[in-house]
């Protein structure tokens, strides 16, 4: 502090720009490095050394302000404070920099260091690297002394000037927080859209909304608090149109007054407050009732909405950065920031600088391409019904034009709305009032138990591309390589379905570690230790079905998936890298008989949900697989029939002849042995089908249904579902035969072995071992949700007719499980993630991004027989 | 694998003499691929008979330094193929060259043989293995073998009987390259240069031989046909045929200068500036659109509209090896080309196509490639004034073709945008039956009605106008590609 104890208190924005103005030797440096952070502060000396290796290079000068500039601007957009240290004396060194800050929408502010010459002079005469002469200090003072006046209109929005050096050593800086930064306000709110004057719709609302509301002497209302205090939260265009602008005025700046409520400015508030002040607008839109309505008010009541109008912030950033309300909207990049842009954005929208059929301004489809992680809610355009993009929200259901009044609840996501008692205004555009909307009005109080959401029809590639990490609730970071999703998104874009029906695809399962003993390559003992080891003691031993994945996704009607999905259709049912199964007809005819099936076994009601996502093993392996079976296995089996009897009958007879090929015809018998064994192995996973017959279904897991993922449900839940599926359509699906195991009980790893051997020896490709409980962690994180068990027999399609060759096997027993595991539960921790997103309401792109990072994990190099 | 040399010629036992093998003994020799056997199971004055029985080594094989895909489960430990032929000639190379100390006039003299190859792949249909080993003056007969269980029908492979009076030498030199031939598998098994060496193992005969053009393509074909690594452990993940998921653009040709082999086996093909693209790679069944210099009009035919829009920047939206891209690279009135291509291998082939690399700086500049996809939106898409769409949207599965519209005619916007696709009403002209396809990718073709349909409703969706054209030779059935140009219109109140 200084001798005199007197501070200097200059204000900055929290987000904003910092130029320091003051010419050489002002002392800039030693002020910025007391002041801000070391990160924060860029100095053309440093940049001038980093391009030039010499910090007082003039030559170098307009590189290094390239580089600044560069610095700068992306210091700005990751919405850091920055503060530029340069003499910034002339007019043209400073307007880049308020240029830049605009580009940005962070506010410009001055620091000037305007000291006398001689201080200066007498300073730089100490430094041994500063030669140049008092003549440049001299020339450098009268420019700025020449800015000083000008600095504001050059686009500053705050300028502090330090005129001695006791003021700059008495300056405390204080950052503020910007006017739209409520982070710390975190609701419950009740999001209200545009009112334009129905104050009757007003009040029901809230009360609906369970607010209380009173009056004044005169019997209006003033004042409305919520008994549990939740807020509401005025998204603009109070005013204008409507009936009564004043008393809806009268009742919001009474409960923004006392705290009840928050308000953000609409454009139509904007235009009355001009009109109010005197300026010069063209009164059409409705301002006309306003102004007519207002003028029957007294004096001081509109001096009193003057002053309200005045004070509306442009928008809100709320609870942490998770909700941002604007009266048209805000898209990600300017959120939190200040400038005529975003202003302007909030109030007008972004439109396209065309006009429609109706003389109207194109709209620019902002939150279709909305990213941001914050919800936003907004106004201004009238929608028939709220529905969500990209978890942003019109709420503006044209309540003027005969539509509702409507409310999100917030945190809770619900909608609430209040139908228009008449057509209050006729709209410019016509205004279609949705069946949707009628029947939420029906139901004031209710909210709808599935908000409509519309996701767009394509996303956006970089959504998908390049290297990514994605943050999931299971595994901390996913990594997704960009060679991965390269190849990814060649096969989801010429072979997938729909991203809007695409919520999931299946993650690879890891094998259980190497058996070493009985001829075996995989012995359930290693499945037993293995979650053992863990900490699971309760497993399930699950028949792993031998055909192809399919992932089913099924909904009530076509209406449900029209509304939840936006797409026409009854579901849909794909593969492992998101093909679609069968053709359209016999797909629908999939889809027609399971719907039958969970709508028999009661599961729609049950759930409380119009839709079902199914994980399941499609039956027979030659229904999807034929080809590869004819093209590789079928054909390996002929080529082995062909040769090997051949081989068999030619040394035959050359032994008949004497000759010593005893071991060599021995071998030759085994392998044919072998192939006849790999023939049996193959074919017992394929009949014939026609249509749907013979066809089987074996689910083994719901996955998902609206609001929930159910991976954390026990497996005895998912089986009994499947069974209660295999009831109802005992011709089509397949139940899975199952034990539990208890993995720290001997006798009971030996009966499930058991169980293992005797599926394995009939024929079975072999089982699955999961934790029974479902979703399990371990001390290291979440442990394999499934480990298979191969049987012998079966493993003949994977390691070939020759495998079980002693020296065969010991060559194969040296397979390494490592990075599958690795594979495996990080592509379980995004299927995972995409279910928690489907059941958050996410939209489409975040749960895209995973089920996407789950087919670009699944090109990664890894063994492919594991 | 199992072949069996018989000669009835006494003393049949000569036969020992010209292998260099001695018919009572059993050899082995260790090859490559695991070990060589051979072995007399007959020898006698009258009738002799060498057997050949390579044992291969199934995880040798899968582990071994091999490249490529590689698969527990393969015919390789039974079938003859370019391993084999690849044994056959460590174990008998003396004998492949005509050499015989003992008996040179015998060496030199045809002789009665009987061969058998119990199994045979042979691509292609059992009745080639007559049109290859015909010529060379063999009686031939291959009975194919069938799949299991019988429904499925017969497999690719054949029992092999070769009967004919050939040099001994020649005999083996006609297996050795023919077998790999009739085979026609990716050359995964066995090195470049062996493949190399088979071609050269022709010289004499082949030049001569009436299916020339086949034997030499068959082995070019498929030297360097390597399936991206990432989309093979895709369609393995799903059971499908890797050639099936990687088939955006057709295999490429070796060019001239890569080919290793002699001018009479070098490819008797267009140069790689006029190989086709993936519109008619696999036209079905006599790749008509060979025979027409169809790819070339219809590239002419996009040129010229584009110069005719005035466009300076113009996009070449799926642009498959990039023959089109280089037209366009090739006008310097197009200020900016982007070309793009959801499929790795496309951009790969487009690069070498336009020698990237190489490529002076000027033209580099003005160029843009990279991987994109048309069924997201993309904003490096926008801006254009022209875009191409030729032989794309047809490989579109119809549900998608939506996306496709928002994110070429609603996001990405050009000026101009051109389409081309096939006229499926032409097909008869080419003899293809009905609902045949011209491509294995395509997911439909349009007649010329629905082309108007679909063309229409976008552009009314999008503010375009639309004219069509077809090229080609017109019939009543119309051009064999049709093609619509979009043109945007200016909107109502939209800033000039």
């Amino acid at each position: 502090m200084t001798a005199g104890g007197v501070t200097r208190e200059l204000g900055i924005p929290e987000l904003s720009l910092v130029v320091l103005v003051g010419v050489s030797g002002a002392g800039k440096s030693t002020f910025a490095r007391a002041h801000f952070k070391p990160t924060e502060v860029i100095s053309s000396d440093f940049c001038r050394g980093v391009v030039a290796d010499d910090e007082n290079d003039q030559s170098a000068s307009a590189d290094a302000f390239d580089v600044l500039h560069y610095i700068a601007g992306k210091r700005l957009a990751a919405g850091r404070l920055t503060v530029v240290d340069a003499t910034n004396v002339q007019p043209e060194a400073r307007a880049p920099l308020v240029q830049l800050a605009r580009e940005h929408d962070v506010l410009p502010v001055a620091i000037v260091f305007d000291l006398p010459a001689s201080v200066c002079v007498t300073r730089n005469a100490a430094r041994p690297d500063r030669d140049f002469g008092s003549h440049v200090i001299r020339r450098q003072r009268s420019q700025l002394r020449a800015s000083l006046r000008n600095l504001s209109r050059e686009g500053f929005r705050a300028v502090h000037v330090l005129r001695s050096e006791a003021e700059v050593a008495s300056a405390v800086i204080t950052r503020t927080r910007l006017y739209n930064d409520l982070r710390h306000e975190s609701g419950p709110f009740d999001v209200i859209g545009d009112v334009h004057g129905c104050r009757a719709e007003l009040e029901s609302l809230l009360a609906s909304l369970g607010y209380v509301l009173s009056a004044d002497p005169a019997g209006r209302p003033v004042h409305a608090a919520h008994p549990a205090g939740r807020r509401a939260v005025f998204l603009g265009d109070l005013v204008d149109r409507g009936p009564d602008t004043p008393g809806v005025l009268r009742l919001v700046m009474g409960m923004v007054a006392a705290g009840t409520a928050l308000c953000v400015a609409g454009n139509h508030e904007d235009k009355l407050l001009r009109a109010l002040r005197g300026r010069n607008v063209t009164v059409s839109h409705g301002l006309a009732e306003s102004l007519s309505q207002l003028s029957a008010e007294p004096e001081s009541f509109r001096a009193a909405v003057i002053e309200f109008l005045d004070g509306l912030v442009s928008h809100y950033v709320l609870d942490g950065g998770l909700l941002v309300v604007a009266h048209a909207g805000l898209s990600q990049r300017l959120q939190g920031r200040a400038s005529g842009r975003v202003r302007s954005f909030c109030l007008y929208g972004q439109t396209t600088g065309e006009t429609d059929e109706f003389g109207l301004p194109v709209r620019y489809p902002w939150a279709e391409d909305y990213r941001g992680r914050a919800m936003v809610l907004y106004g201004h355009t009238p929608v028939p019904a709220a529905e969500w993009v990209n978890n942003t929200m019109c709420l503006d259901t044209g309540c003027v034009f005969g539509g509702s009044l409507t409310a999100l609840r917030y945190p809770e996501r619900a909608v609430a709305s209040v139908p228009a008692g008449r057509v209050y205004y006729e709209p410019a555009r016509p205004f279609a009032v949705a069946a949707a909307a009628a029947v939420a009005a029906a139901a004031p109080a209710a909210p709808a138990a599935v908000v409509a959401r519309r996701e767009p029809d394509v996303l956006d590639i970089r959504d998908v591309t390049g290297p990514r990490v994605i943050e999931t609730g299971y595994v901390p970071r996913v990594s997704i390589r960009e060679a991965n999703a390269a190849a990814a998104l060649e096969v989801m874009s010429r072979f997938a379905i729909d991203p809007r029906w695409l919520l999931y695809l299946p993650p690879t399962m890891s094998p259980v570690a190497t058996a070493d003993h009985d001829g075996l390559l995989e012995h359930p003992d290693e499945a037993f230790s293995a979650y053992r080891a863990d900490g699971v003691r309760q497993v399930v031993c699950e028949e792993k079905h031998m055909g192809s994945r399919a992932v089913v996704l099924v909904c009530r009607a076509p209406a449900d998936a029209v509304s939840r999905f936006g797409v026409p259709g009854g579901g849909a049912v794909w593969t492992r890298t998101g093909r679609p199964f069968f053709g359209g007809a016999l797909m629908a005819a999939l889809l027609d008989r399971t719907r039958d099936a969970v709508a028999a076994a009661g599961l729609f009601d049950e759930l409380g949900s119009p839709w079902l996502l199914l994980d399941a093993e499609l039956m027979p392996w030659s229904a999807k697989a034929g080809q590869l079976l004819r093209d590789q296995y079928a054909a390996v089996g002929a080529a082995a029939r062909a040769a090997l009897p051949a081989a068999v009958s030619a040394l035959a007879t050359a032994a008949a002849r004497g000759l010593d090929v005893a071991a060599l015809a021995d071998r030759t018998r085994g392998r044919l042995a072998n192939a006849d064994a790999f023939g049996a192995a193959y074919q017992r996973y394929c009949w014939p089908v026609a249509g749907l017959d013979g066809v089987r279904l074996a689910p083994f897991a719901v996955l998902a249904s609206e609001g929930a993922a159910h991976a954390g449900r026990p497996h005895a839940w998912h089986l009994s579902v499947a069974a209660r599926l295999a009831s109802a359509d005992p011709e089509l699906f397949a139940p899975t035969r199952h034990v539990f195991a208890d993995t720290a009980d001997a006798a009971s790893c030996a009966a499930a072995t058991a169980w293992w051997r005797e599926l394995t020896e009939a024929g079975g490709e072999g089982m699955v071992v999961k934790p029974a409980d479902g979703l399990a962690r371990g001390q290291q994180g979440i442990v394999q949700p499934g480990l298979k068990v191969r049987g012998r027999e079966y493993l003949r399609i994977i390691y070939g007719p020759d495998y079980t060759d002693a020296a065969n096997l010991a060559r194969l027993r040296s397979r390494a499980v490592g990075r599958k595991r690795s594979l495996a539960l990080r592509e379980y921790a995004l299927g995972l993630e995409a279910l928690d997103r489907v059941a958050r309401g996410e939209p489409l792109w975040r749960v895209h991004e995973c089920v996407f990072g789950v087919l670009a994990l699944e090109s990664e190099p890894v063994d492919p027989r594991l | 694998m199992l072949l069996t040399i018989t000669t009835t010629r006494p003393p049949a036992t000569d036969l020992g003499f010209l292998l260099h093998k001695h018919p009572d003994r059993v050899q082995s020799f260790g090859v490559s691929a695991g070990t060589a056997h051979v072995f007399y199971p007959e020898a006698s004055a009258d009738r002799c008979t060498a057997a050949l029985l390579l044992e291969v080594d199934p995880v040798a094989l899968v582990r071994g330094p091999g490249e490529g895909i590689t698969n527990y489960v393969n015919d390789r430990p039974y079938a003859a193929s370019s391993l084999f032929a690849v044994a056959l000639k460590d174990v008998f190379r003396t004998a492949l060259t005509g050499r015989c100390e003992a008996l040179p006039a015998l060496a030199a003299t045809a002789i009665p043989l009987e061969i058998r190859v119990p199994a045979l792949r042979c691509t292609g249909g059992a009745e080639l293995a007559g049109r290859v080993f015909g010529p060379l003056g063999w009686t031939v007969s291959a009975a194919a073998v069938p799949l299991e269980p019988a429904s499925w029908g017969d497999s690719a492979y054949v029992d092999l009987r070769l009967t004919g009076v050939v040099r001994l030498a020649d005999a083996l030199n006609h297996l050795y390259v023919l077998l790999p031939v009739l085979d026609d598998a990716k050359h995964y098994w066995v090195s470049t240069d062996e493949v190399d060496k088979l071609v050269r193992a022709g010289a004499g005969w082949l030049a001569g031989h009436p299916e020339k053009g086949l034997i030499s393509s068959r082995y070019l074909a498929h030297r360097r046909q390597l399936t991206t690594a990432a989309l093979a452990r895709l369609a393995e993940a799903d059971d499908i045929d890797p050639a099936d998921l990687d088939n955006a653009v057709p295999e490429e040709e070796a060019s001239a200068d890569e080919a290793p082999s002699p001018d009479e086996t070098s490819p008797d093909e267009t140069s790689p500036d006029e190989a086709p693209t993936a519109g008619e790679a696999e036209l079905a069944p006599a790749e008509p659109e060979r025979a027409l210099p169809l790819a070339g009009l219809r590239r002419a035919a996009v040129l010229g509209v584009l110069r005719e829009s005035g466009a300076r920047s113009v996009g070449d939206f799926g642009c498959g090896d990039g023959a089109l891209t280089a037209a366009l690279v090739r006008e310097a009135t197009f200020a900016r080309v982007v070309a793009t291509d959801v499929s790795a291998r496309a951009l790969q082939q487009t690069a070498r196509r336009l020698r990237l690399d190489r490529m002076p700086e000027a033209s580099r500049a003005r160029l843009e490639l990279f991987q994109s996809s048309l069924t997201y939106r993309d904003d490096r898409l926008g801006g254009l004034d022209a875009a191409v769409l030729m032989e794309v949207i047809e490989h579109v599965d119809p549900d998608r073709v939506g996306a496709l519209e928002r994110a070429v005619f609603g996001f990405a916007a050009p000026g101009t945008v051109v389409v081309t696709t096939p006229n499926r009403e032409h097909n008869a002209e080419y003899g293809m039956p009905e609902g045949a396809l011209r491509h294995r990718d395509h997911r439909f073709e349009w007649d010329r009605a629905e082309f108007r349909d679909w063309a229409t409703r976008v552009a009314g969706a999008h503010g375009y106008a639309v004219r069509f054209a077809g090229v080609g030779a017109e019939s009543a059935a119309g051009a064999p590609t049709q093609l619509a140009v979009f043109t945007r219109l200016e909107r109502p109140g939209a800033a000039a």
